[in-house]
């Protein structure tokens, strides 16, 4: 069945107005050599049962968070999403709605921005935050660009224990604004502080510091900030587990100018890495620079409470050519299950999560040390991530973990090649004391060569 | 003008100095602060900050626009008004003397020979409108 609409009579007319003979000509500036000549290879056309049979066997060969006992977190974590939060987003009032910018028509979709903009805020210690951008790692990039439009300097100082994935993105971004990043190594699990030192220079518009960090450890964040300030740069900071902020004080209280960060541990399901939610924050003497869109609450001519967008003229509206960044989209229905997931968790639930989470991964990591050939690879404070040596290599160890259903830890070589021995682990509220157990046995069969 | 102002000169850009050796304090012009209608947000150069003639010096945002204001001269910032950061309607109640914008010191005083006089100004602003 062919689903382009005209006819056969349409398409004459539009050629002929066009002046071309065929559909081909119409293309004639294409490249031949990039043109298919044949069909494409396709099996038959199914009968919908056939179909509906064939997708169901396709589907059956995923590997679901819940049904595996899953210890792999590195940027995307394995949380506990109550019902409550897909009933809300499921209304069709939030999710069809595209753009819902006007404030006209949209006042609970931008309420609903402005509460989820409240919490972060009050999660992070920040005076402002957007209305959420794509990930993480956008969100992190975004804020290189801000760093520099605040000190209007050209230059990015990146950790080497911020998120690979993170630390590209922000390399694209800077490429084409000309902005230099320089890399600071790691030692034992946490930011070379020697060497942060020494990499900051004049031209620096901020540090780039994860935490807890990518090996899941807690920097040391006070020092970091001190450095920083003293060298007239930016402190920036990158939460991608928010949930540890359940248990961390929040990084406005330790002096971050820009804390960036993802948002699906609340309320996201892992969805294969996404649609998740970036969120950026500052503080008010920055606001004019945040990248993305604020929704603000304010009175209408009758003095009633309205929400609207704000600060617009920062980006496409008035001056798009000097506007820090010109991303307009956000989130909408990612933020709003974050707002639902805090809402219905609220302060004394998101301290009990962060502490089962970490009181969990402190359990698996003391089981984990007394299995032979497993050792802790650093000895930095962490949350519910650590990194361990392995006795066999990575890769195989997942496979035989995985025959047993368990998806085991991040190979940690992908990103370190000085790493390849080592697995980092992630335990969550989602696993079990049984899982856990069953995962350190399971590390003890595996574990022999 | 709402304000005595026979000391100041006037730049085609809306904007007025007043020299005093080779130190030009700016803001913007009376008529200027009209056309912007209230202004709720100045953005203000770094101290130190060394600068071309015409390229962007502070940043206005009013409730209808937001423009730039370009240097009259080239060289350094001085000094800023920071009263305008909590009190930016100050460009619109005092244009020509509270509502002082930067404080530059010129790097080639003959960039100071091209400004209009009062009188030359109100003359450029009758044609332009």
């Amino acid at each position: 069945m062919d689903y382009v609409p005209h006819t056969e009579k349409e398409r004459r007319e539009m050629l002929m107005s066009l002046g071309r003979k065929s559909v081909d000509e119409l293309f004639a500036d294409i490249d031949k050599r990039l043109i298919l000549k044949n069909d494409l290879d396709l099996p038959p056309a199914m009968s919908e049962p056939e179909l509906f049979r064939h997708m169901l066997t396709l589907s059956e060969k995923n590997g679901e968070a819940l049904h595996k006992r899953c210890f792999l977190g590195a940027g995307a974590y394995n949380h506990f999403c109550p019902s409550v939060v897909n009933h809300i987003v499921s209304r069709s009032e939030f999710y069809t709605a595209y753009t819902p910018y006007q404030p006209e028509v949209s006042q609970g979709t931008l309420q609903a921005i402005f509460e989820y903009q409240t919490m972060i805020g009050e999660l992070v210690g920040m005076d402002v935050v957007n209305a959420s951008v794509y990930d993480g790692a956008s969100a992190l990039a975004e804020a290189a660009i801000m760093a520099s439009d605040i000190t209007e300097r050209d230059e990015i100082v990146v950790s080497s224990t911020v998120h690979p994935e993170y630390r590209e993105v922000v390399k694209t971004y800077c490429n084409a604004h000309e902005l230099k990043t320089k890399e600071v190594p790691y030692d034992d699990g946490v930011t070379d502080s020697e060497k942060l030192e020494e990499a900051i220079s004049e031209k620096s518009a901020g540090v780039f510091i994860q935490n807890p960090n990518f090996f899941g450890s807690i920097e040391n964040v006070f020092e970091i900030e001190k450095v920083c300030h003293e060298r007239g740069c930016l402190f920036v900071l990158s939460v991608v587990e928010p949930t540890s902020l359940g248990m961390l004080k929040p990084p406005g209280e330790y002096g971050a100018d820009i804390v960036t960060g993802e948002g699906q541990s609340f309320g996201n399901p892992l969805n294969y890495g996404g649609p998740h939610l970036g969120f950026v924050g500052t503080k008010k003497e920055h606001m004019r620079h945040i990248s993305g869109r604020l929704s603000g609450m304010t009175v209408d001519t009758k003095g009633r409470r309205g929400f609207v967008l704000t600060l617009q003229a920062r980006e496409q509206h008035i001056r798009r050519e000097r506007a820090s960044s010109n991303i307009c989209t956000n989130q909408a229905l990612n933020a709003l299950a974050a707002t639902v997931y805090l809402s219905a968790l609220g302060k004394n639930g998101l301290k009990e999560l962060a502490n089962l989470c970490y009181q969990k991964a402190h359990y698996a990591c003391d089981k984990i040390k007394e299995v032979a050939g497993f050792q802790p690879l650093f000895k930095a404070p962490f949350y519910n991530e650590f990194a361990v040596r392995c006795p066999v290599e990575p890769e195989r160890l997942n496979e035989r973990l995985l025959e047993r259903g368990i998806v085991g830890g991040f190979e940690l070589g992908r990103y370190y090649t000085e790493l390849k021995d080592a697995m980092m682990f992630c335990v969550t509220e989602n696993n079990t004391k049984k899982d856990i157990d069953h995962l350190v046995e399971a590390l003890g069969e595996s574990g022999r060569n | 003008m709402n304000e005595e102002t026979p000391q100041l000169r006037y730049t085609k850009e809306h904007e007025w100095v007043k020299v005093e050796g080779d130190i030009v304090t700016t803001g913007i012009t009376d008529y200027a602060q009209k056309q912007l209608t209230d202004v709720i947000f100045v953005e203000l150069p770094k101290i130190g900050k060394v600068v071309k003639k015409g390229e962007t010096l502070a940043v206005l945002e009013s409730v209808k626009a937001v423009s730039d204001v370009y240097s009259p001269v080239s060289g350094e910032v001085l000094e800023t008004n920071e009263a305008l950061v909590s009190k930016p309607e100050l460009i619109n109640r005092k244009p020509h003397s509270e509502g002082w914008i930067t404080k530059l010191r010129v790097k080639d005083s003959k960039e100071l020979d091209n400004f209009m006089t009062a009188r030359e100004y109100e003359d450029f602003v009758e044609k332009e409108k």
